[in-house]
């Protein structure tokens, strides 16, 4: 896993076309944030990535990725299942043998060792997130793909998740699909926005993630970035 | 239990009124019977009612049995195979405009007079509810939980079994809930074309021999135990099959 992800080409449903000539990079073992305005094509990208774009028509190259991890806005949690057995859940669907050990450390990494035997619907919106978190550390993927995880949440909490993600996925090939720009400028180690005539970079700190939110630099990228965004195209 | 309080008031309102009517019109008591002379009847031939009460439920607790599981296991296969679905559907759809109860003859000819004909009937009539429902439930999967196990590379059986199938439950639950509704007419009906034994049957003989007393009292035991069924799969739905929805 130390190729490059490459994704060149266009991508259409039922004949609207949703991107064309994308070229989009991920770099091995760090962090892509892929921003843009909402309808532009962001979360097709990455199901393309996930082999899920059921009904999109690519035209192009796309890497073997492989199978990867994907963590949504939504947590995705299964109400009739309890925390540990979500955790576990792609043994269980794929028919092996649970780790249980593993993944009650994927809990307490998340900080939720706690409830490992409670349902999610007994879980506030955070605590559901980061079930989801140790779902997808259970996973264990060279690859993983990050769609708004952090957009439900607060502003505190969602500060806090993208620390402990940030320090659970080091050394990982990250993508993420973000509408923040603070957040980008936290996490990402190579910052794309998507508009409709293609991709464009915008750059990102050279600091370690993740960044202090009041960092110089954090502030000075996320400037950029909203003057990106706002920029009319 | 607030539900207990109106359904007792309930009765009482029903009771009143049958009272009432009686009193105002003098009608004969071979017409319509007094509540108190039906509850001595019931008290009095509580052997007999009880003898032809437990071949009923015989019949209603089999077919339920095995009319649930048929349309669960149908259920699941027209869900997972679109051409089952595009050869059976039809044939479900025109089932059900076919009178149900012009059946019975046919199976008490076929099957015979003993259980199997009214447990069958049972089973025509809650198989549909049944399937039919979970069916619903089972192609309402989120997309998203079938593609959070894609990605996990689940099989379509897997994710059929592991995930359409448990998230889909409460709709089986609200099938079972109609069927526990459905089932005693199944049953009685099927006693009705031909039987020797169960509540349908002692209806009809107590009708020809004018008793009506008798015919009441096995029509209140079998509303009772269909409501007291209702109850307890209700109770049990909610304890295994029914989920609050996640916020
Ligand atoms: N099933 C579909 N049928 C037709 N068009 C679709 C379908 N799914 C998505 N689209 C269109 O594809 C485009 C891209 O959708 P996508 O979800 O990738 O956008 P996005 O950039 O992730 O948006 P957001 O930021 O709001 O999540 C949208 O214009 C949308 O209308
Ligand atoms: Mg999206």
């Amino acid at each position: 896993m130390n190729q490059p992800l490459r994704m060149t080409g266009s991508a259409e449903i039922d004949g609207t076309p949703i991107f064309s000539q994308l070229d989009l990079t991920l770099t091995p073992h760090s962090w892509t944030c892929l921003l843009g305005a909402s309808g532009v094509g962001k979360s097709t990208v990455l199901r393309l990535f996930a082999g899920l774009a059921e009904g999109v028509t690519f035209d192009g190259v796309l890497s073997d990725t492989g199978r990867v991890a994907m963590m949504a806005q939504q947590d995705l949690l299964m109400p009739w299942l309890s925390v540990l057995d979500n955790v576990m859940l792609g043994a269980r669907v794929r028919g092996e043998r649970p780790d249980k050990d593993r993944a009650r450390e994927r809990l307490v990494q998340v900080g939720l060792a706690d409830h490992a035997d409670k349902l999610p619907p007994a879980l506030s919106g955070g605590q559901r997130q980061r079930v989801a978190l140790a779902r997808t550390l259970m996973e264990d993927r060279a690859i993983v793909l990050l769609d708004e995880p952090f957009s439900a949440l607060d502003a505190l909490t969602r500060a806090q998740m993208q620390e402990l993600t940030a320090d659970l996925l080091t050394g990982r090939t990250v993508l993420l699909v973000t509408h923040d720009p603070n957040e980008a400028a936290r996490l990402g180690q190579k910052i794309l926005i998507m508009t409709p005539s293609g991709l464009v970079e915008v750059a990102a700190p050279f600091t370690p993630i993740p960044r202090d939110i009041h960092a110089q630099d954090v502030l000075r990228t996320q400037t950029d970035l909203f003057d990106h965004l706002r920029r009319p195209i | 239990m607030n539900g207990w309080r109106a359904g007792i008031a309930a009765t009482c309102l029903v009771l009143v009124l049958w009272q009432t009517v009686i009193w105002t019109t003098g009608v004969a008591r071979f017409i319509l019977p007094p509540p108190a002379l039906v509850a001595q009847t019931i008290w009095e031939s509580r052997a007999l009612l009880t003898e032809h009460a437990a071949v009923t439920m015989a019949e209603v607790l089999i077919g339920l049995l095995l009319g649930a599981a048929l349309g669960f296991v149908s259920a699941i296969g027209l869900a997972a195979s679109p051409t089952v679905r595009a050869l059976v559907r039809p044939i479900l759809v025109f089932s059900q405009a076919v009178p149900v109860f012009a059946l019975a003859p046919i199976l008490t000819l076929w099957l015979g007079f003993g259980l199997w004909s009214k447990i069958t009937m049972t089973i025509i009539i809650i198989y549909f509810p049944v399937t039919s429902s979970f069916f619903d439930a089972l192609m309402r999967t989120n997309r998203d939980w079938i593609g959070l196990a894609k990605v996990m590379g689940a099989s379509p059986a897997r994710i059929m079994w592991h995930i359409r199938v448990p998230a889909a439950l409460p709709g089986f639950a609200s099938g079972l809930r109609l069927a526990v509704v459905y089932a005693p007419i199944g049953a009685i009906i099927g006693e009705w074309v031909g039987a020797s034994k169960g509540l349908g049957y002692l209806m009809l003989l107590a009708n020809g021999r004018a008793k009506t007393d008798l015919m009441f009292a096995a029509l209140i035991v079998l509303a009772v135990l269909t409501i007291l069924l209702h109850t307890a799969v209700n109770r049990l739905c909610e304890k295994t099959l029914d989920r609050p929805e996640v916020s």
